[in-house]
């Protein structure tokens, strides 16, 4: 308790103090909801302009509009890991607990859109390259980044004692990042090696430019939802973790006095 | 200075020997295990020639994969439970120094008879004889890299409900590479493009693997066991 104390003064007004879970705690509260209200709005524009004001691709007909959320949510899954691992690298090193809650707080939405990405593709890839699945290096690193996100949320929900968890799946997922470019690269050679195939993923350069804007606003709002649900989920991160402290115990009375 | 680097390095390493080669029968069973699975994909994909020829490095690598990954918990598990790890953690020895001596001795005992016994193998699925040498080359090359990975995998899984499953899961997305260019390897020999490209890169990844797994690993085990 003394060391907290301590730390809170040292960083007296300094953007540091909201590293302390129970700083963050109000700030993510007020955050969220704001997060949310933006990607339902950012989503319901991208989705209005994906299937109404964008045109017909001529070539793929209909079906390319399942881009709007192929797109958006591969990006995703891809950028997640790396801000996963990135905090999980700062709570290493800066033995900071709110890092390593972050982490775990982004995970489940990382393999969420990894999913998403992959269900999306197969529904693409059947009308288009009459299958749903090939072995081609992009689908198949996507399949192995949802399961090194398995891995780490597995890892983490196995251990009981949360140091311990933290600092395991924070090593897992660094391990994994430096892995993800060899996987990459390797699964890409891979597949040029055996190829002969039909299909490819290279579409026309072109694109039209309401296309390309309906992509970008769904991806903002992938990362806006990105931002409300992990910090929805690290409060209660920071609820389970914090339970046995003063401040808890008032915010939840607090709460239920509001309720 | 190098003395007092190898003297520990080769006490540690002599100690898991002679604590495997006196408990012999547990070390052959992962051998045991390998030659099953080779053994049965005829049984599952028929005896055709020439489809056994074509996925026979294939069959080989994963096999070898799945038994590293089978005999993977004994790494650390033993120690765990009597206390050894423990004082290991504790001497004043480089904590690096230790766990690649553990993951050598490991690999001499588990991942070497594969390498050796892949030849044999690799002629029940009638592999030209020249791609043999590509392919215990890969292997030995290679199941290196999968002891070294495994052991941060088990030593982050060390004493945990349900280890085995996984560390399964934790450590087979990161075997991929591998899989890739070892069996890709004797492809290519086969194929006609060489497998040097695919030999240096392995080499390399056994290098790159060789310097940075034992100190993920340590601090795996330190987490473990604080």
């Amino acid at each position: 308790m003394m060391t907290e104390t301590q730390e809170r003064l040292r960083h007296g007004r300094s953007i540091l103090r909201f590293a302390a879970p129970q700083m963050f705690y109000p700030v993510a509260g007020v955050l969220a909801p704001w997060f949310a209200g933006l990607a339902a709005v950012l989503a319901a524009i991208g989705l209005w302009i994906g299937f109404f004001v964008a045109p017909t691709d001529f070539q793929q007909g209909e079906v390319y509009r399942v881009i709007f959320i192929h797109v958006p949510a591969a990006w995703m899954s891809m950028l997640i890991y790396l801000v996963m691992a990135f905090w999980a690298a700062v709570g290493l090193v800066m033995n900071t607990r709110l890092s390593f809650m972050m982490a775990q707080a982004l995970a489940p939405t990382g393999a969420m859109f990894c999913f998403v990405a992959l269900w999306t593709g197969a529904l693409w890839g059947r009308p288009t390259w009459g299958t749903y699945w090939v072995w081609d290096a992009r689908l198949t690193s996507q399949l192995l980044l949802l399961f090194l996100y398995l891995g780490y949320i597995a890892l983490t929900q196995a251990i009981e004692d949360s140091r311990r968890a933290d600092r395991a799946g924070a090593i897992i997922a660094l391990v994994g990042a430096v892995n993800v470019p060899i996987i990459y690269f390797s699964v890409q050679w891979w597949n040029t090696l055996h190829q002969g195939a039909s299909v490819s993923l290279t579409r026309a350069p072109s694109m039209a430019s309401t296309m390309l804007a309906g992509m970008l606003i769904m991806a903002l709002a992938a990362w806006a939802y990105t931002f409300a649900v992990a910090f929805w989920r690290v409060r209660s991160l920071i609820l389970e973790r914090e339970r046995h402290t003063e401040w808890v115990g008032a915010e939840l009375d607090a709460q239920e006095g509001k309720a | 200075m190098l003395k007092g680097i190898l003297g520990p390095f080769l006490a540690v390493l002599r100690r898991d020997l002679m604590l495997a080669w006196r408990g012999r029968a547990d070390v052959l069973v992962t051998l045991a295990f390998f030659i099953i699975v080779v053994c049965l994909f005829p049984f599952g994909v028929g005896a055709e020639t020439n489809q056994l020829r074509a996925i026979a490095p294939g069959v080989l690598w994963v096999a070898a994969l799945l038994s590293t990954l089978l005999s993977l918990h004994r790494l650390f598990a033993q120690d765990h439970a009597d206390g050894t790890l423990e004082q290991l953690l504790l001497s004043p020895e480089p904590t690096v120094l230790w766990v690649t001596a553990k993951v050598s001795a490991h690999w001499i005992v588990t991942g070497l008879p594969l390498v050796l016994a892949a030849p044999g193998l690799a002629l029940l699925f009638d592999v030209e004889q020249g791609a043999l040498g590509v392919l215990t080359l890969s292997l030995a090359l290679g199941s290196p890299i999968l002891a070294l990975l495994g052991a941060v995998g088990a030593a982050l899984t060390l004493g945990l409900r349900g280890g085995g499953v996984l560390l399964a899961l934790l450590v087979l997305p990161l075997f991929v590479p591998v899989l890739i260019f070892g069996a890709g390897a004797v492809d290519a020999y086969l194929g006609g493009t060489g497998a040097t490209a695919h030999l240096l890169l392995l080499g390399g990844g056994l290098l790159g693997a060789l310097a940075l797994a034992p100190f993920a690993c340590a601090a795996a085990l330190r987490i473990a066991i604080e």
